[in-house]
């Protein structure tokens, strides 16, 4: 049973650095010192750890991991001839921990979200083209699933694609198409047959963010962010562009989405600092009522809690982590970090404002705001996090249906 | 750091798994519940012969020098067989506090014994007050010629009705400080002056009342340093705290196992009872449950095999495993309804067992406190 099947390598450095380990370890720890500055860190999505949606400043910081090679997957299981760059396991998994510690993990191990995808289902072409690219940080991916009518339930996505000769014409709308606005690329899913029963009629394309016909209008989320609409008016898009066979696009989602889960469980850290370690700080520097919110016994307990749960949620990360290493796109490993992860984000957020009392309730910007009003900000933004990405009852469904062998709910 | 079990690990569980399911019944449980000992003496006598009792004693002390991982592997089979008898209360209170505090001479003598089933010990902590602290040893131990007389109560004390020696923790210096002034003593448990009540417990685990009256003990008998019982034991209820985390895992398995079976089988409303999201819901909030317990918990006995520090991580473990197994065997209640209500289900084994262990060696607030001390949250004055 998988559940009892797991290796994990050390979350913390414990002395099993070889020498040129610990030179290794001190080099990625020197330019991340010096390279993910307050402003870097400030653009947020960075705090979303998708190394492959970027926005201008967090693309000029992963250019220069890039030019150490740090972005890059490491070979064999990513050839040389796509990008892929030799590395040793030891200085693989210190850049995986050094990485992980500041909340920018997974672009190094897998080529981000697409990566993969492209390498099990693209043509030699399409590997050619893009996954060097990838590899060297030089395309942004925002993701084109989600429609007005089809979120939870994507298989219902009305985006059409006409093959019309060498190219597919694309008709229809996308929303939350979070970083569309900077994305070189999108990875969209449309309907190329709208006869066969919904699941097998999708097909996946990568198509250039700049084609005509493309508009893109943006939303402002209660988090804060920018995402956006997007809308496909006569696109055309070549055909070498769709990813893998026709009507095969589900499939590939699903392994897409898994990808993204991995990621999505994360520890949301900014500059080697979670929300968490600024609260633990917080509740031994403020006083309340003439002592040291420290010495309150229900945020002693409330802390030790959310301490726990984070640990967990490491130990979590480092399974999916481990097992991504092999070669494995682990589905319900997966699911569980994320359920887990952004659930504990959103108790962090909550349990964040109560302990700060009245000034949980300041803004970034406001005058008295304790750090930075990263509190509230969590609070609000992590609201999404329970159906984004995967609804978390869907997730809960899938986690036991193919991780205990539950039957399926009857459609 | 390497979490896979090693080949002798998976060898050592699937045989403590295959002789459990067929040497321990959960019939047997039952029945060892109403039984005034406790446990079949040739059910011992076997698991002293596989090398179990001595598993994590070192070899010159006649055990196979184990490590507290390979411990960590056999206790959660015998959690989740629900393992009657007084493993716990002999090989790790008993045993490892020895081993912790023992003079030569009492690891050599004592521990042979216990690894081949010829002994049980158990340690006598806890009082009516209930406590795990240092200030909480309140029994005394005066001296008298070159002797020492033990008077009072100890509360809660497993499987004191049937061992041999019982080692009571008793304050032999009173002072400032607590933790200075605490002696460990071998007694032996026949001794005149020693009453033994039973208490009805919800697990049907045999915890005593044992009373001392005026109860002589040469001063041979204290274990380690006089006054200086505490370190040692702290340690010891350190890595008694890990043991019963992993047993707790073991249960909590089983019970998400056999919950899982019961949605694939039972008909509702025309079709299959896990086809329902929310008892899908369930079964995944248990997996996360019990996954989670078990990374904590492998991850500090993982530690503790290496020598590394890890009291964070054991208490972290006992925190969240206290009310994770819990949760895990009220979600299992509800899943299996009216039918694990009933006594001769298995069910009231592992929901009364989860309470046990969430209430021993400190519940989830308890732990909670030291995780807060543990990250610097410190208490007035301290």
């Amino acid at each position: 049973m998988r559940i009892l099947d797991f290796k994990v390598d050390a979350p913390e450095p414990v002395d099993t650095d070889t020498e040129e380990g610990r030179k290794f370890r001190q080099e990625v720890r020197d330019l991340l010192d010096k390279e993910l500055t307050p402003e870097v860190v400030q653009a947020r999505e960075l705090q979303r750890d998708r190394p492959y949606d970027i926005s201008p400043l967090a693309r000029e910081f992963y250019r220069k991991l890039a030019a150490k090679g740090w972005l890059t997957p490491r070979a064999p299981r990513w050839p040389k001839e796509y990008g892929g760059v030799e590395r040793s396991d030891e200085e693989q998994r210190i850049l995986f921990e050094e990485f992980a510690a500041r909340g920018i993990a997974g672009g190094t191990e897998y080529g981000g979200i697409q990566g993969p995808v492209i390498m099990r289902h693209g043509s030699e072409e399409m590997k050619r083209e893009y996954l060097p690219k990838i590899a060297r940080g030089e395309i942004g991916f925002s993701l084109g699933y989600t429609e007005p009518n089809a979120g939870t339930d994507l298989a219902s996505l009305e985006m059409r694609a006409v093959r019309d000769g060498d190219d597919y014409v694309i008709n229809g709308q996308k929303v939350y198409g979070t970083g569309a606005h900077y994305a070189t690329h999108h990875w969209l899913a449309a309907r190329t047959d709208p006869d066969a029963p919904k699941h097998r009629g999708i097909s996946l394309f990568i198509v250039d963010l700049a084609s005509p016909g493309i508009t893109i209008r943006p939303l402002w989320t209660m988090g804060g962010e920018q995402t956006n609409e997007v809308f496909y008016d006569d696109v055309r898009v070549p055909v070498s562009n769709r990813v893998g066979e026709e009507n095969q696009g589900w499939s590939y989602i699903r392994e897409a989405l898994g990808v993204e889960r991995v990621v999505m469980g994360g520890v949301p850290v900014v500059g080697g600092r979670s929300v968490l370690d600024d609260l633990i700080d917080y509740a031994k520097e403020t006083e309340r009522g003439g002592r040291p919110l420290a010495e309150d016994p229900s945020v002693r307990q409330s802390l030790a809690q959310l301490a726990i749960e984070n640990r967990i949620r490491r130990l979590f990360n480092y399974r999916t982590g481990w097992l991504m290493r092999k070669g494995i796109i682990p589905e319900v490993e997966a699911a569980i970090a994320k359920v887990w992860g952004n659930e504990l984000d959103q108790r962090i957020g909550h349990i964040g404002t109560q302990i700060m009392g009245l000034y949980g309730q300041l803004e970034p910007d406001s005058k008295w705001v304790p750090l930075d009003g990263r509190v509230e900000h969590r609070y609000l933004f992590t609201v999404h996090l329970s159906y984004g990405g995967g609804s978390h009852e869907l997730m809960r469904s899938l986690i036991a249906t193919r991780g205990m062998g539950l039957p399926r709910e009857p459609r | 750091m390497d979490f896979d079990l090693n080949e002798e690990q998976e060898m050592l569980k699937t045989a403590a798994r295959d002789f459990l399911s067929k040497e321990c019944p959960k019939a047997l449980v039952k029945e060892m519940v109403q039984d005034e000992r406790g446990y079949p003496p040739e059910l011992w006598r076997k698991m002293a012969d596989l090398g179990w009792l001595g598993l994590i004693f070192p070899e010159e002390y006649g055990g196979l020098g184990g490590s507290f991982l390979d411990l960590a592997v056999l206790l959660e089979e015998m959690g989740r067989a629900c393992l009657p008898g007084p493993f716990f209360s002999s090989v790790i209170l008993g045993g490892l506090f020895i081993l912790n505090a023992g003079t030569e001479k009492q690891k050599r003598d004592l521990l042979t014994q216990v690894a081949q089933g010829k002994i049980i010990l158990t340690l006598a902590l806890t009082e009516p007050s209930a406590s795990y602290d240092a200030a909480s040893v309140e029994v005394e131990a005066v001296c008298d010629n070159g002797d020492f007389i033990i008077n009072g109560t100890k509360l809660f004390i497993p499987d004191a009705h049937i061992a041999d020696q019982i080692i009571c923790v008793a304050r032999t210096k009173k002072g400032t400080v607590p933790e200075r002034g605490i002696t460990a003593f071998l007694v032996d448990g026949a001794v005149p002056g020693i009453n033994c009540t039973m208490l009805k417990t919800i697990a049907g685990d045999k915890l005593c009342e044992v009373i001392f009256n005026k109860v002589r003990v040469p001063k041979k008998n204290i274990v380690g340093e006089l006054d200086q019982g505490w370190a040692p034991l702290e340690k010891t209820l350190q890595q008694a705290t890990l043991a019963k985390c992993a047993e707790m895992v073991g249960g909590a398995q089983q019970v998400l196992e056999i919950s899982a079976d019961y949605t694939k089988e039972r008909i509702v409303f025309g079709r299959s009872l896990g086809s329902f999201p929310v008892i899908q819901h369930y079964v995944a909030n248990m997996m996360m449950d019990v996954d989670g317990s078990r990374f904590l918990t492998y991850e500090a006995a993982w530690k503790l095999s290496e020598g590394l520090p890890c009291w964070m991580e054991i208490h972290m473990a006992k925190a969240w495993v206290s009310d994770a197994y819990r949760r895990v065997t009220a979600l299992g209640q509800q899943i299996f309804g009216g039918v694990g209500f009933i006594e001769v289900h298995d069910m009231p084994l592992y929901f009364r067992r989860a309470k046990a262990a969430e209430l021993t060696l400190g519940d989830g607030n308890f732990h909670r406190e030291w995780v807060a001390r543990q990250l610097g949250l410190h208490e007035k004055g301290a």
